[in-house]
């Protein structure tokens, strides 16, 4: 069913959100509740002009994003889901002209909640710049939307 | 950065709307700030870029979490001066609500400061200031 809502979610989830499309982040692996993504360095993702280092609300979208299609693979059934909370620890600012790798594990699903680690690097994966640890509220029934 | 040097030179406080259009990833996200009766609000509008959730359709949870980051950022380099941007430590953000496709505003203040580090926290809201979209709190380290 391609216009299932759920489906349409999850294909958006994987990858092909106009948001993470608009930084030119793009997905590496994805499986058994692991996902690695990439971000080549882009002008348009620059927060301080004076150095080039990339603004961090960018590796927070790529730390959402890459947790999420973490998410996404851990589920046994296609439903969609929203992000709850997200705490992200920046260790060293982000090294101008240089890609951003993520990576992000989903730890736990229960019933209602899906518990995420994630991993932000460029050379070295043992250098980390950002880590970050985040929950996603499961949206089991389709009929019903978060409280607005 | 120049523009906060100028500012700190001349012993005033930065323009926040000049600030942010120098700032490459803010206007990527389309954020303009205003300031009304002393305080700094930013405003963000809507557009297909944003969005995380085409289905319903709702906001990207990393562009809720990049413009309360960029709230806080703006609000410390406008209170404090400095001549650099101050860096962040680390941020918590609370999805509270959906973020719907519409104008997005946040405001943020510093709940204390430190004689290197400021705790700040920023509410995002749309159409009801009253309904939080998503909150953060975070730490940022000042330029020494």
């Amino acid at each position: 069913m391609a216009n299932d809502p759920n489906e349409l979610f999850f294909a958006a989830r994987m990858g092909g959100t106009a948001f993470i499309l608009s930084l030119g982040g793009e997905i590496l692996e994805i499986g058994g509740g692991k996902s690695r993504m990439r971000l080549p360095y882009a002008p348009q993702l620059v927060g301080d002009p004076d150095t080039g280092v990339v603004h961090g609300g960018v590796i927070t979208a790529m730390l959402d994003q890459t947790c999420g299609v973490a998410v996404a693979s851990a589920l046994k059934e296609i439903m969609p889901f929203a992000t709850l909370d997200l705490r992200i620890d920046y260790m060293k600012p982000a090294k101008p002209r240089t890609d951003i790798f993520v990576e992000a594990e989903c730890l736990k699903v229960t019933h209602e909640v899906a518990f995420t680690r994630g991993i932000a690097y460029q050379t070295a994966r043992d250098e980390p710049i950002a880590l970050s640890t985040g929950a996603f509220m499961l949206i089991r029934d389709r009929d019903s939307k978060p409280a607005a | 950065m120049e523009l906060l040097k100028h500012a700190a030179y001349e012993k005033r406080a930065p323009d926040p709307a000049a600030l942010l259009a120098a700032i490459p990833f803010c206007r990527h996200m389309g954020i303009s700030a205003t300031v009304v009766q002393g305080a700094l609000t930013l405003v963000m509008p809507y557009q297909p870029l944003l969005i995380g959730n085409p289905v319903l359709p709702a906001l990207h949870g990393g562009a809720i979490g990049a413009f309360l980051e960029t709230a806080a950022i703006a609000q410390v380099a406008w209170e404090l001066g400095g001549t650099e941007l101050p860096k962040t430590i680390d941020i918590s953000i609370d999805y509270l609500r959906t973020g719907r496709a519409v104008e997005s505003s946040a405001s943020a203040r510093i709940a204390k400061r430190g004689r290197r580090v400021v705790n700040v926290h920023a509410e995002l809201w749309q159409e009801d200031v009253a309904k939080p979209v998503a909150s953060l709190r975070g730490h940022f380290l000042l330029a020494s």
